[in-house]
């Protein structure tokens, strides 16, 4: 058995291989289901039915989906132009900071004014937080691999600080935890009484607009060509590490907007468990949606479809949510494996 | 040389399909004792095929092969060495950490012996080495050899193996002339010992040089079969290509006005200098060919004009002005063609799309984008000109890049270069790897654009090249350059021992 290089790609593997991806997933959750004595049906219409069986449990999937997609948009946009962007997490906590700083009531103002304001600090910290780490890449070639991920820690432990300092809710009886955001700076709800929240349909936007950066700006080509070949972007006269700034720059911004969606639109303030592993799990995201944004989305509400229908499924059927830990990284492997496949074909001798 | 009548080798109707590609049409022929035959073809000939199915790398479709009278099992290399085969690839495959005598010895040891067999070893080696006059330090490092010296080392390692055909794979393509001339030497020995050698080559005159009897493939076809005192250069690449070959005409045209000037330019390097005080004046209507062996300053001197580096020190002007900050982009904004030397990493970006790739220099101007947006159609309309302009032969502007073959992809490198209407024309080794046909279209465009006013600086390695097409030629040594000479005045034997360092500065009796 070996790999030969194909030709060209057959076109029909965008459609197949997410197919086969969410497929195989199922697969391997129906052994451990088996495993933890449960029938794999009644676990798999259990996990469908908690993710979009009902009203609540399909807004609650959009919900939980609209952080990843932002963590993914920005994972997509860096992994690009091969800016290894592991710092989401990181960002996403820049933003929610911002979010807590302008929106307690520093600033009286209306929300339509207030809103953007937000947003726009909130990815201006975002985008510097990857600024720095950016140039010591282009400048001193240090990995960015590193000192993206041990910022998640810095910052983690920055927040921690924060609220049991300068952002302590002196009402808050102790806790470390912020005040809450004013009525003006919070993101209203989709369908009154319910979760959903406009950050889901900024999310959404934000794909559009980076799916049309992508396709359409000189700044997409350029990451492209970036990405793929700096050598030859470089001797083509593209300037690449400004190309690499920029980038840093809208990847950071879009992480850090997730901090916003989840403070202003979901949970109010901001404590130190804000995010479970948003950063981390949009780096998987991305990674599903081959870094194409508009499948960001897709591949954001899968994940959060499996966590959410996963915990719904151990409170029925009993077996353990872990599964739905097992489910994505399932899927994510054959995805990665199927790309593989675009390029190459499978010979048998 | 003297030709007796055993075969040694017999190929008959062999025949290898991939798909739809017919590789190796019922190829036929006979190998003598004693005799050096050239097997000539360009890129996609089958010559390479042909080769590895006698290796047994592939099975033929159809046909056999005989060595000494015995018919040679397919799909078995290990069959081809215990005849007598020994090949010496283009790449050489020899273990850089490893002494001389290692890699000769490398694999021919079985694996579990205690005591090895190094005295025996090293004193066969010496005796090889004074039989055929292939010296070499048997407990060198590879590393610290010539590359001259690394091909010996290959064919001692062949003949080590009692190989007594010997395939040689393109050998003179990293040689500088002097050693190419040590090769022939030493091939013209082996045979008298009664070795029978076949040489696969595209390079005419070393065809013509080295042997007895040539044969010509074309399309997987072998298309004609010739004694070598029987023919010429010229016919040789007719056959090669099937239709006529226009040798280049470089006619005297008046010199314009100096376009670009080096002046005592030096670019530091991490130990040695890679560029130490060049001086170079190159006008428009001109070609200045600059020779040397690899690795001697031109790719520091092409990157010079790239934009890609700043000079550690002197002076590079473009019509008459002093470039104080180097950026590709600029280089291009000031009309600097620049074709890379490696295609693959340089010039493209494979995985972008052909149209994505002709507009790498220009993506930030109109026609191309406006406000930040790109205008992909202005940018399809240009590719499907520059496609049809130069024949690019590819399945479509959004194809990928990679795909296409070296001489696709050069010719589209010189159709995005040659549309910017260039004043200086960087070429670093524009046609290697190309066949003959590729080559002479590369050459045609180069002389086209010296015709129209460019100045031309052509780096290259083959010395028939810059001989043919340059009006001056400089020798680059350690990263000094000589003195411009005008072509009439320089021969191939005497640019050989300037490559060697012979003429310069402080290095005078070096060599």
């Amino acid at each position: 058995m070996r790999l030969e290089p194909r030709i060209e790609a057959a076109s029909s593997i965008w459609v197949v291989a997410p197919l086969v991806a969410v497929a195989a997933s199922f697969v391997v959750a129906a052994v451990l289901a088996l495993a933890g004595g449960a029938s794999p049906l009644s676990v798999f219409a259990a996990v469908i039915k908690g993710a979009a069986g009902t009203q609540f449990a399909f807004l609650e999937t959009l919900t939980r989906a609209t952080p990843l997609i932002f963590t993914g948009l920005a994972a997509a946009v860096a992994f690009r132009a091969k800016l290894w962007n592991i710092g989401g997490e990181a960002q996403l906590y820049a933003g929610a900071i911002m979010t807590i700083v302008l929106g307690t009531g520093a600033l009286p103002l209306p929300a339509p004014v207030l809103i953007p304001m937000i947003m726009a600090a909130a990815m201006l910290a975002g985008a510097l937080l990857l600024l720095g780490p950016t140039f010591l890449k282009t400048r001193f070639g240090v990995d960015e691999v590193v000192t993206t991920l041990l910022l998640n820690f810095v910052m983690v432990l920055f927040v921690s600080m924060l609220l049991d300092g300068a952002l302590k809710d002196p009402m808050g009886l102790g806790w470390p935890q912020s005040k809450k955001v004013i009525e003006a700076a919070q993101l209203p709800k989709l369908i009154h009484g319910k979760r959903l929240h406009l950050g889901f349909v900024i999310a959404i936007g934000a794909a559009l607009i980076v799916w049309f950066i992508n396709a359409r700006t000189t700044f997409g080509y350029e990451m492209r060509a970036v990405g793929f070949n700096p050598r030859a972007a470089r001797f083509a006269g593209i300037p690449v590490n400004r190309v690499m700034a920029k980038t840093a720059l809208l990847s950071g911004g879009l992480a850090a907007l997730a901090g916003v969606s989840e403070v202003a639109g979901l949970k109010g303030n901001l404590t130190l468990d804000l995010s479970p592993g948003f950063g981390y799990t949009g780096i998987v995201v991305a990674m599903l949606a081959v870094l194409h944004p508009v499948g960001v989305i897709a591949a954001a509400i899968f994940v959060a479809a499996m966590f959410v229908g996963a915990d719904a499924m151990s409170r029925t059927v009993g077996v353990p949510n872990y599964i739905a830990n097992v489910m994505v990284a399932t899927a994510l492997l054959t995805m990665v494996t199927a790309m593989l496949f675009t390029r190459f074909r499978l010979k048998l001798r | 040389m003297v030709e007796s009548t055993d075969v040694v080798l017999r190929l008959s109707g062999i025949t290898k399909r991939f798909g739809p590609l017919l590789a190796n049409d019922a190829i036929s022929l006979d190998l003598h004792r004693g005799e050096v035959l050239a097997l000539l073809g360009e890129n996609g000939a089958g010559k390479t095929t042909l080769m590895n199915i006698l290796f047994g790398h592939y099975v033929a479709d159809e046909g056999s092969i005989e060595a000494f009278g015995e018919t040679l099992p397919p799909r078995s290399p290990k069959a081809a060495l215990a005849r007598g085969i020994g090949m010496v690839h283009q790449h050489f495959t020899l273990a850089d950490n490893l002494t001389v005598l290692d890699n000769v010895m490398l694999g021919t040891e079985p694996l579990w012996r205690i005591r090895s067999q190094r005295a025996a070893a090293r004193a066969r080696l010496a005796e090889l080495s004074e039989t055929f006059g292939l010296v070499v330090d048997p407990d060198t490092r590879i590393a610290d050899l010539s590359v001259g010296e690394r091909q010996r080392v290959e064919i001692l390692k062949a003949l080590y193996r009692d190989a007594r055909i010997l395939i040689l794979d393109e050998p003179t393509a990293v040689l500088t002339p002097q050693e190419t001339e040590a090769l022939f030497a030493t091939l013209q020995r082996l045979v008298g010992r009664g070795l029978a050698i076949i040489f696969i080559s595209h390079k005419l005159h070393e065809v013509m040089a080295v042997s007895g009897r040539v044969v010509v493939l074309r399309q997987g076809k072998l298309v004609a079969e010739r004694r070598t005192a029987e023919t010429n250069r010229h016919e040789l690449a007719e056959l090669m290509v099937g239709r006529p070959i226009p040798e280049p005409k470089v006619e005297a045209i008046p010199l314009g006005p100096v376009a670009l000037s080096l002046n005592a330019v030096a670019l530091a390097g991490e130990g040695r200098a890679r560029l130490q005080d060049v001086s170079l004046a190159l006008h428009g209507n001109e070609i200045v060919g600059i020779a040397g062996v690899s690795g001697n300053g031109q790719s520091a001197l092409a990157d010079l004009i790239s934009g890609i580096v700043q000079p550690t020190g002197g002076a590079l002007s473009l019509f008459g002005q002093e470039i104080q900050y180097f950026d590709p982009a600029r280089m291009v904004a000031y009309g600097v063609a620049r074709i890379p030397e490696d295609r693959h990493a340089v010039g493209v970006v494979g995985d972008l799309s052909l149209e994505e790739n002709l507009i790498s220099a220009r993506y930030r101007e109109a026609p191309f984008s406006r406000r930040g947006l790109i205008d992909w159609k202005a940018a399809r309309d240009f590719a499907t000109r520059i496609i049809a302009d130069y024949d690019v032969r590819c399945p479509g502007p959004q194809a990928a890049t990679r795909l296409l073959s070296g001489g696709n992809m050069q010719k589209l490198i010189l159709g995005r270069e040659m549309a910017l209407s260039p004043r200086i024309i960087l070429a670093n080794q524009p046609t290697r790897g190309l066949d003959i046909g590729a080559v002479g279209y590369v050459h045609q465009q180069l002389l086209k654009a010296r015709g129209k006013g460019a100045g031309i600086l052509l780096i290259s390695e083959d010395l028939d090249e810059l001989l043919a097409l340059s009006d001056r030629i400089v020798v680059m040594h350690r990263g000094r350059m000589s003195m411009p000479m005008a072509r009439s005045d320089v021969t191939i034997r005497h640019l050989g021992l300037m490559m060697a360092g012979h003429g310069f500065a402080g290095e005078a009796d070096a060599a």
